[in-house]
């Protein structure tokens, strides 16, 4: 249909081109002049416009003729996604960096206490660390194809770049449903507790206690910044998911502009996704106290959780007194 | 040194595929992949003209500056070659490529793109000239040979043309004034971003 229609402009376009052009055409020697030429025929198709014709082999793709507008694509794919993809990554770092210089390591205040609360049950864990894990790889080897030319190639030479960034494309292949289906999971696992409310304003006006010693806004099981992370998470990760298996059928999609659509997405997804994601690792790891227990052993501490969770706690706590766990004599 | 260069004289073309079959059977290229192909504008209109294209060995490449393992390269004569030991067929090349040129063996997995395979204007690749490593990867190398590209020596109607561009320009240049018409030199505005002025 596309097709048909891309033909009628051209046509049409011819028609016109003749229409303007007859008379002169005319007065030449041969009557065979009056032939579509180049010039006139990208002036009738107007910019952005693309010569297609018809094909005798059975790659429809191939009936396009010339595309000039691939050029804008190449340089922008070149240039700026390059740009933007070093700066979201180096900039996030300096960022956190600096935090870190500034406020340092968040403690618990209280100490700990020895006392532990299930916070991640073992569902939870594979499903988070299955989608971190793979997540990581599909960053770092999507980012040596944005970067690695420039960065990693002069460094390593040709044919270990070559090596390298042919299995990280294999990588990334694979790597890719692992990821779909672990986003699957969290969304069924975690969406009820990342819808947001009231609780989630008043932390926000407080700014998450992020940056003051001793302050510790209410909140669930996750708080705003968790669910920030969360909606990040499950609809950047949609959106890499859903562009990234057009791009991995390219005979799926029809043109190359949809190609180069699906590739800008993907690139300026990743990117932001990455940049959130470091922040994200560095809060559960070096930037907070007591933190990396919810997802490493899945049991933090009692202290911590009061902290952070007050809410959630109180939830938790509730829920024991009242059924379930068993708890040792007292 | 020369600038080599493909022109088209499209009001020449008959559609006839032999540049096609030629090429196909020269390079041993496998099934589903054509580094050349003849594109018909307004079938069955007037006006119908048909085009022989592949790669045009552009001058600025679009393919090289997007090529994220950077695997391509420029002749001292223009040509634009690729590594294929480098390449890992992630597809960008012919999302940049004007012309379609870039062509991929369905052998990765999922059944998507293997190595990059493309017109290398006769003229093979990294590897050492003629060498059975180079044939087997790129084809064969007429270049090194002292011949031009096949598709153009032995086009029936002499319509493709290949060689030097200013030597192409103007033969074609000539072509033009002597039958008083020419469609123009398809591509080369994208390609050279200069076109043939008669």
């Amino acid at each position: 249909m596309a097709h048909q229609i891309h033909r009628l402009v051209v046509a049409l376009g011819l028609a016109l081109t003749l229409g303007l052009f007859a008379p002169q055409a005319m007065a030449q020697v041969n009557p065979t002049a009056e032939s579509v030429t180049e010039e006139a025929l990208f002036d009738a198709l107007g910019s952005g416009g693309n010569v297609t014709g018809r094909i005798s082999i059975p790659d429809a793709h191939a009936g396009q003729l010339i595309a000039p507008e691939n050029r804008v694509w190449a340089a922008m794919q070149g240039d700026t996604l390059h740009t933007i993809s070093i700066w979201a990554v180096i900039g996030m770092i300096a960022l956190l960096t600096l935090f870190y210089l500034v406020r340092g390591k968040i403690r618990i205040d209280g100490g700990m206490s020895g006392r532990k609360i299930l916070r991640f049950n073992a569902i939870e864990r594979f499903a988070h660390w299955t989608l971190a894990s793979t997540f990581i790889i599909l960053a770092l080897s999507g980012l040596n194809i944005i970067i690695g030319r420039t960065v990693l190639l002069p460094m390593i030479g040709e044919g270990a770049f070559g090596t390298l960034s042919a299995w990280g494309k294999i990588a990334h292949n694979f790597l890719a449903w692992p990821f779909m289906v672990a986003l699957v999971m969290i969304v069924v696992l975690w969406v009820i507790h990342n819808i947001p409310n009231k609780v989630d304003l008043e932390w926000m006006k407080q700014g998450g206690g992020l940056l003051k010693k001793g302050v510790h806004p209410p909140a669930k099981k996750f708080n705003a910044g968790q669910k920030i992370i969360f909606w990040s998470v499950v609809l950047g990760g949609a959106a890499l998911s859903f562009t990234g298996v057009m791009l991995l059928f390219p005979n799926e999609v029809a043109t190359f502009a949809d190609w180069q659509f699906y590739q800008t997405i993907h690139a300026l997804t990743a990117a932001a996704l990455s940049a959130i994601i470091i922040a994200h690792i560095y809060i559960g790891s070096v930037g907070m106290e007591g933190a990396f227990d919810a997802m490493g052993s899945g049991e933090v501490d009692e202290n911590w959780a009061k902290e952070h969770h007050s809410l959630w706690v109180e939830e938790v706590k509730g829920e024991t007194g009242s059924k379930a766990r068993p708890h040792p004599a007292e | 040194m020369a600038r080599l260069k493909f022109l088209c004289d499209a009001d020449r073309c008959i559609e006839c595929n032999a540049c096609v079959t030629a090429c196909k059977n020269e390079h041993e290229v496998p099934w589903g992949i054509n580094r050349r192909r003849v594109v018909t504008i307004n079938d069955g209109l007037p006006g119908e003209r048909s085009v022989s294209m592949a790669c045009m060995h552009c001058t600025d490449a679009p393919c090289a500056s997007v090529c994220p393992v950077d695997c391509f390269y420029t002749t001292d004569d223009a040509v634009v070659l690729h590594n294929k030991d480098t390449c890992i067929g992630c597809g960008y090349c012919s999302y940049a490529c004007p012309f379609g040129a870039p062509q991929y063996p369905q052998t990765a997995n999922f059944g998507t793109r293997g190595k990059m395979d493309k017109c290398t204007y006769c003229s093979g690749g990294p590897e050492p000239d003629m060498s059975e490593v180079e044939y087997i990867k790129y084809g064969s190398n007429r270049l090194a040979e002292g011949k031009l590209p096949l598709c153009a020596e032995m086009c029936s109607t002499k319509s493709l043309l290949a060689g030097d561009g200013d030597i192409i320009a103007e033969i074609y240049r000539e072509r033009v004034v002597t039958r008083g018409y020419g469609s123009g030199a398809w591509g080369w505005r994208t390609a050279y971003g200069e076109t043939v002025t008669v």
